[in-house]
């Protein structure tokens, strides 16, 4: 498939490792921002060919890890309504709640639906008059683009009965709030691409200069995350900090204006609890006040009362800060596995743990 | 929901006001919503987030990213591969 295999070349991955040895002359630990990139890199091996000086941390891009136990629960009391019809990515169905997850709602017979797109959510709306159709509108910004469009569409529509539930989080305060944490060790980051193809990367260039960090915008096959760390890499030799794009096929410096626009047209910033980190500030979207009608929040008020607690034995916090990895928990592969996840990021393929689980990584810790 | 992927436009109609198309990742097809991208046109690639085309892959900028790869193959290629002492 173009665009795909051209970016898997094994001779070509060989060249770029190598070229990453000659220029290491330091320790450096660099941070992959985005959970997608996350995936490959422990897929693929990335993290076993780098040089030892080099430490890659797994960064908080996952957003269904970092949706708060809280929103869960919310999604929950919803999705068991009888005069409802629960919409969300199929990804969420199996994030366990403080009690159970959406899977089981639907099991107990809940109207609970996997949609491709949010526009089928909309759809689902205009086909069911009677009932009330509630979209999941988890994610960063790169689904905030699509979430944006489905309210816009409902208000056009003039659809009464169609509401999303927000939980939309930013990528660059989780940043900020990494570099801003007291155990901060990231010295570079690797820039979640797909982010930056909505947003741009100019937002970024301050942050750079501020926290002197070099960022690389960078893509997702595997010689895209090498080219990317070969270029942060020979900035932290040069002792430079800029921002740079190696995904420059999909990113501009501008971003998606289009799509910018929607999202501002319906959403206005705000704080956003993370799970496992709390709250940040300035760090989510939330309806603006004349999308009220559509803000699941506002139609089901008897939610705003559900206040949940995290487990105790989770550490996906300090691993979604990249202070713990995956297999430093002493419930990984234990008490919680896929089948049986204690936390977020053991449910998402995205999720750090989960990626270590499926790749066999927990063996480097249980021998 | 966040591994957005590339796939190939293969059709565009209109929906609701909206741009939408028919996109081919490597055999599967989906309706996507094309309204973000409003110049692409069948025969682009684009990269799609659920269910929809947040960008227009570029075919010039995608040749140069791979000839610079390439180019660090060559040049070792020249100097005889790798080292063996
Ligand atoms: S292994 Fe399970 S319990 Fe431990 S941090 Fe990961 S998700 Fe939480």
């Amino acid at each position: 498939m173009k665009y795909i295999d051209e970016y898997r070349d094994a001779d070509l991955i060989k060249k770029q490792v190598q070229k990453i040895h000659e220029i290491t002359t330091q320790k450096w630990a660099i941070m992959e921002v985005c959970g997608g990139q996350t995936h490959t890199i422990v897929k693929t091996g990335i993290d076993e060919l780098l040089p030892e000086k080099i430490t890659l941390i797994h960064g908080p891009g996952c957003p269904v890890c970092v949706t708060p136990l809280e929103m869960i629960d919310k999604a929950l009391a919803i999705a068991s309504r009888p005069d409802v019809i629960f919409t969300s990515f199929g990804d969420m169905l199996r994030v366990p709640g403080s009690e159970k997850d959406l899977f089981s709602v639907k099991a107990d017979g809940g109207n609970v639906r996997i949609v491709y797109s949010p526009l089928d959510a909309v759809k689902l709306a205009q086909k069911n008059p009677d009932k009330k159709v509630v979209f999941f509108a988890v994610g960063f910004e790169t689904t905030a683009p699509a979430n944006a469009m489905a309210v816009w569409q409902a208000k056009k529509l003039g659809l009464k009965n169609f509401s999303i539930l927000v939980s939309h989080v930013l990528v660059p305060p989780a940043m900020e709030a990494v570099l801003d944490s007291p155990f901060n060790i990231v010295q570079g980051f690797i820039a979640a691409g797909h982010v930056c193809a909505v947003m741009g990367y100019g937002e970024y260039e301050p942050m750079a200069e501020k926290y002197k960090v070099p960022m690389v915008v960078t893509g997702f096959e595997p010689l895209d995350l090498l080219q990317g760390i070969y270029m942060l890499i020979r900035q932290l030799e040069e002792g430079r900090y800029e921002v740079e794009n190696q995904y420059t096929r999909a990113v501009t410096r501008e971003g998606n204006i289009p799509a910018k626009e929607t999202i501002f047209k319906v959403f206005d910033i705000g704080d956003r609890s993370w799970r496992g980190i709390g709250v940040v500030p300035n760090s989510g979207y939330r309806l603006k006040e004349e999308f009220a009608g559509h803000d699941a929040e506002k139609v089901f008020t008897d939610i705003s009362s559900i206040n949940s607690k995290e487990s105790e034995l989770c550490i996906s916090g300090l691993i979604l800060q990249g202070v713990k990895k995956p297999h430093e928990c002493p419930a990984f592969g234990k008490e919680c596995t896929p089948m049986t996840p204690l936390g977020a990021t053991m449910v998402s393929s995205e999720g750090a743990c989960a990626a270590y689980y499926n790749y066999g990584r927990y063996r480097t810790s249980t021998g | 929901m966040c591994l957005g992927i590339p796939g190939k436009i293969t059709e565009t109609f209109e929906e609701n006001g909206l741009k939408m198309g028919k996109v081919d990742f490597g055999g599967v097809v989906k309706t996507v919503c094309l309204d973000y991208i409003p110049d692409c046109k069948v025969g682009d690639y684009t990269v799609v987030h659920v269910g929809f085309g947040i960008s227009k892959l570029n075919e010039e900028e995608a040749m140069e990213t791979l000839s610079y790869l390439k180019q660090i193959g060559a040049v070792d290629d020249e100097l005889g591969g790798e080292d063996v002492d």
